[in-house]
């Protein structure tokens, strides 16, 4: 069969129009193309989003519990958390502010965490005051080890009425 | 003595080894000085004929002249600043500080890429408004205004992907700041940050991953639509100049 220039659309047996050849390769080539083309933005995606991290570890032992008087915020500037200790017990406040990431002050004679960057201030509790934070400043997960230390975890946010008891 | 210089000068221009480079003889019609810009790649872009008003000073301020003139100063300056940097944590910051006190005439260097830098962003903002308020945008400019617009993105995008290397306390809160900006996106926000930084935190591999954006990718992407730009210029019929009578 020789191939014509201007390679007609066939009409099938039923009288329907058919497929030209060149349109069903260029439709195939078209599609390959385009499968490749995801299969590569997959990939250079995967690529790009590392798997192993070297970074510090989000796991603390933030020392003995008798470090801490009662009714006192400690920044532990190392780890940015506030170790926060009231008479029922122990928590522990991200010290990273929800807004846009800055490091915020335990004002001790304001009785207040406030961010340096834009303003926003929050009880010692982690709960909003004042500012543009979107959201009150998380808890994370505390407890005790088996020798009695505190230990913290800042992958793991806990709601802020939990306390740790010792 | 001049007439003989002419002379040599004429006689190399009608040489084998000239004609071979330049593909034309001397100049010297109309003609021949059209062919001497359509063939030469650095000049094809450039019309063979433009208006006078359009040469004038104040015409058009030269503002994006200007804005690529401080563009290749900062390819130049930023190359040669690359020759002492690595762009590793801690290495990073001190080298920028050898930069700044020890090698010979690094400070200048580093000082002219950062003022350049900031100067590049005044200027194409100043481009951008006076390409506006002139009406630039207007047809048949559409197309060179929104490659316009996202060579501004990409000068904006190379200030700040410069800002975090570096490696300072500055560097690192801008940097802070701006990809927490990035995770107040709904849904993806946390993902695109990560990706971006390459990491929870600003560090070695966000480090790394701006500074290739800044020396490779980025700069390659202006310098295409860079090129895009002032050629779009001159086949949408030249700057936008009015006539003294105030009609286009």
């Amino acid at each position: 069969m020789s191939e014509t220039k201007q390679n007609p659309a066939p009409v099938l047996p039923s009288g329907k129009p058919g497929v030209s050849r060149r349109d069903f390769l260029n439709e195939i080539t078209m599609g390959a193309l385009g499968v490749a083309g995801l299969g590569s933005a997959a990939l250079t995606y995967q690529y790009f989003s590392p798997n192993v991290l070297f970074e510090p570890s989000t796991t603390f032992r933030a020392g003995n519990p008798d470090l801490y008087p009662v009714n006192s915020v400690t920044f532990l500037q190392d780890q940015q958390v506030y170790i926060v200790r009231t008479p029922t017990g122990f928590y522990a406040v991200s010290a990273v502010c929800t807004h846009l990431g800055c490091i915020t002050q335990w004002k001790a004679e304001a009785n207040t965490i406030a961010c340096p960057c834009h303003g926003s201030k929050f009880q010692p509790s982690g709960r909003k005051i004042e500012g543009p934070a979107p959201r009150p400043l998380p808890h994370y997960a505390i407890n005790l080890t088996a020798d009695g230390e505190l230990q913290v975890d800042k992958l793991q946010i806990i709601k802020g009425d939990q306390v740790l008891n010792v | 003595m001049a007439t003989s210089l002419h002379a040599a000068i004429d006689n190399l221009r009608r040489s084998r080894v000239w004609k071979s480079i330049f593909r034309r003889g001397p100049a010297i019609t109309n003609r021949t000085r059209s062919v001497a810009v359509f063939g030469n790649l650095f000049l094809h872009w450039l019309p063979v004929k433009v208006r006078e008003k359009s040469l004038r000073v104040r015409a058009a301020y030269y503002l994006g002249s200007l804005s690529l003139l401080l563009f290749l100063i900062l390819v130049v300056t930023g190359v040669l600043l690359m020759f002492y940097y690595h762009p590793a944590a801690p290495k990073a910051y001190h080298d920028m500080k050898d930069l700044r006190f020890v090698v010979s005439n690094g400070v200048f260097l580093r000082n002219v890429h950062r003022v350049g830098a900031h100067l590049m962003v005044l200027l194409v903002f100043w481009h951008m408004f006076h390409v506006f308020y002139r009406g630039g945008y207007k047809p048949p400019h559409e197309f060179n205004w929104v490659v316009g617009v996202v060579l501004l993105l990409i000068t904006l995008f190379l200030s700040y992907t410069g800002y975090l290397l570096p490696w300072d306390q500055l560097a690192f809160w801008a940097v802070t700041v701006g990809t927490n900006i990035i995770s107040a996106m709904p849904v993806i926000g946390n993902e695109v940050r990560f990706v971006a930084l390459g990491g929870h935190i600003v560090g070695e591999n966000a480090l790394l991953r701006f500074y290739v954006l800044h020396v490779v990718i980025l700069p390659l992407l202006a310098f295409l639509l860079i090129g895009v730009h002032f050629w779009r210029v001159q086949k949408d019929g030249g700057l936008t100049v009015k006539d003294d009578d105030g009609k286009n």
